[in-house]
């Protein structure tokens, strides 16, 4: 299908994008296209101004800021694969983001669309809910930080203003740290039914820190805080992982849908959190 | 409507799009360029896959307007004459059945081979995971990009 018709502006600076969102409150950011494009197709969303991102050129690109990994909103999930920063300094997104779509999706979709697009179903909002990472945005007010953990506020939707645009996200070093994401789907290129990023930092032997998030286990992402708190502080051998994997889904509160049950996707979490983290220790 | 300059196959053009123009539609109505079919129209299939500035996309996921200022390559532009490495092979190894998804399937198999000239057949498998076949179960595609990558790596 065809969209409805829309304005189309292509700014060159973020300013002009807040212009551009603020000059129509049914304006919708255009960054990679690959979840927005189907939306339109289908007409489920049918915004009159699309505010295409791709000329703003401080948005696109990687660096590294004192102890933080600085990932450009614009960057595309292709780059990110192909960046030696990345790999380094979160390798846990590198991992998630080659199950992303596919191989055509990750030329096109960006880091920064997929987080603000907020899919439940997403791989990269837990990711950067495993990572605390920190969303650094720019609205007609100026710039402000939106940790992770409050960044995602339901299905579909973020703490993002309509008129403000996530420019890049701010993601702490995690050089060393045991990661894994573990991603359950039936066929290649599906959504995850459940997906699990795991973070697990080991001093002389003993776990110092773990951090899990769940993907599609509630209506955005889920820090499994009581499976955090059940392995830090032990040894992590495959006893203390899987005791400590059994509390994966406590909170959670999981969709039933064509793909699974809600109790379904309870026992695949626990599954799936038992499987990430005997990676993410290194056992 | 927006004025775009874009260079398909080869050959560049200006023309003025209606923002909400698909890529490959703009391809297809206003360049003639029909090797790249519609399939799913739910950005699921590949068969509408192209390369912008060398890379594959699909085509019916992105809007004309995102390819202003890029190049385009269809199948229609992958050789001058003579088949590509990556067509002769589908074509020896009868990789394809009703024919629908060929197109995208060889754009997508250019691409993956860019990245990764020696595939093993599993790389191949995942490489094409953005591309659908309901004819083949995929065994002589897998085989055709094999063939296709040792031609390439013999002729560089």
């Amino acid at each position: 299908m065809i969209p409805v018709g829309f304005e189309y502006s292509r700014p060159s600076t973020v300013e002009e994008a807040v212009a551009a969102l603020a000059a129509d409150p049914d304006a919708k950011v255009l960054a990679g296209g690959q979840s927005l494009l189907p939306v339109l197709r289908l007409r489920l969303a049918a915004p009159t101004t699309l505010v295409d991102l791709r000329d703003v050129e401080s948005l696109h690109g990687v660096r590294v800021a004192g102890d933080d990994l600085v990932i450009g909103a614009m960057t595309t999930h292709d780059e990110i694969l192909h960046d030696a920063r990345v790999a380094e300094h979160a390798p846990l997104i590198a991992a998630a983001t080659a199950t992303v779509g596919d191989r055509q999706v990750r030329h096109l979709g960006t880091f920064g669309g997929s987080l603000s697009h907020a899919d439940p179903a997403g791989d990269l909002p837990a990711v950067a809910c495993a990572l605390d990472a920190t969303m650094v945005a720019v609205g007609p007010n100026g710039r402000r930080e939106i940790p992770a953990a409050d960044f995602f506020v339901d299905y579909l939707t973020t703490a993002l203003a309509p008129d403000e645009i996530l420019v890049e996200v701010r993601v702490p070093d995690t050089a060393g740290w045991g990661h894994r994401y573990e991603k359950f789907n039936r066929m290649a290129q599906a959504w995850s039914i459940v997906g699990v990023a795991a973070l697990v930092r080991r001093v002389d032997g003993g776990v110092t820190d773990t951090r899990v998030a769940l993907t599609n286990m509630g209506r955005r992402p889920v820090r499994a805080t009581a499976v955090e708190r059940a392995l830090t502080g032990t040894a992590g051998d495959a006893g203390a992982v899987t005791a400590a994997a059994g509390h994966a889904d406590e909170g959670a509160e999981p969709p039933s849908d064509v793909n699974g049950a809600a109790d379904y996707r309870a026992h695949l979490s626990r599954v799936l959190t038992r499987r990430a983290l005997t990676v993410a220790v290194g056992a | 409507m927006t004025r775009i300059s874009v260079t398909v196959d080869g050959v560049e053009s200006t023309d003025e799009v209606e923002p909400r123009t698909l890529l490959v539609q703009y391809l297809r109505e206003a360049r003639g360029r029909t090797g790249t079919p519609v399939g799913c129209d739910t950005s699921n299939c590949g068969a509408c896959t192209v390369l912008v500035d060398g890379r594959a996309v699909k085509s019916c996921a992105l809007l004309a307007v995102q390819a202003d200022g890029r190049e385009v390559t269809t199948v229609q532009g992958l050789s001058n004459g003579a088949l590509h490495p990556v067509q002769r092979a589908f074509h020896e190894r009868h990789a394809l059945q009703c024919g629908y998804c060929t197109p995208g399937m060889i754009m997508a198999a250019v691409d993956l081979l860019r990245e990764t000239p020696d595939p093993t057949e599993q790389e191949v498998r995942e490489g094409l995971e953005g591309n659908l076949c309901r004819c083949t179960g995929y065994q002589n595609i897998v085989a055709a990009v094999r063939d296709a990558a040792a031609e390439l790596r013999g002729a560089s």
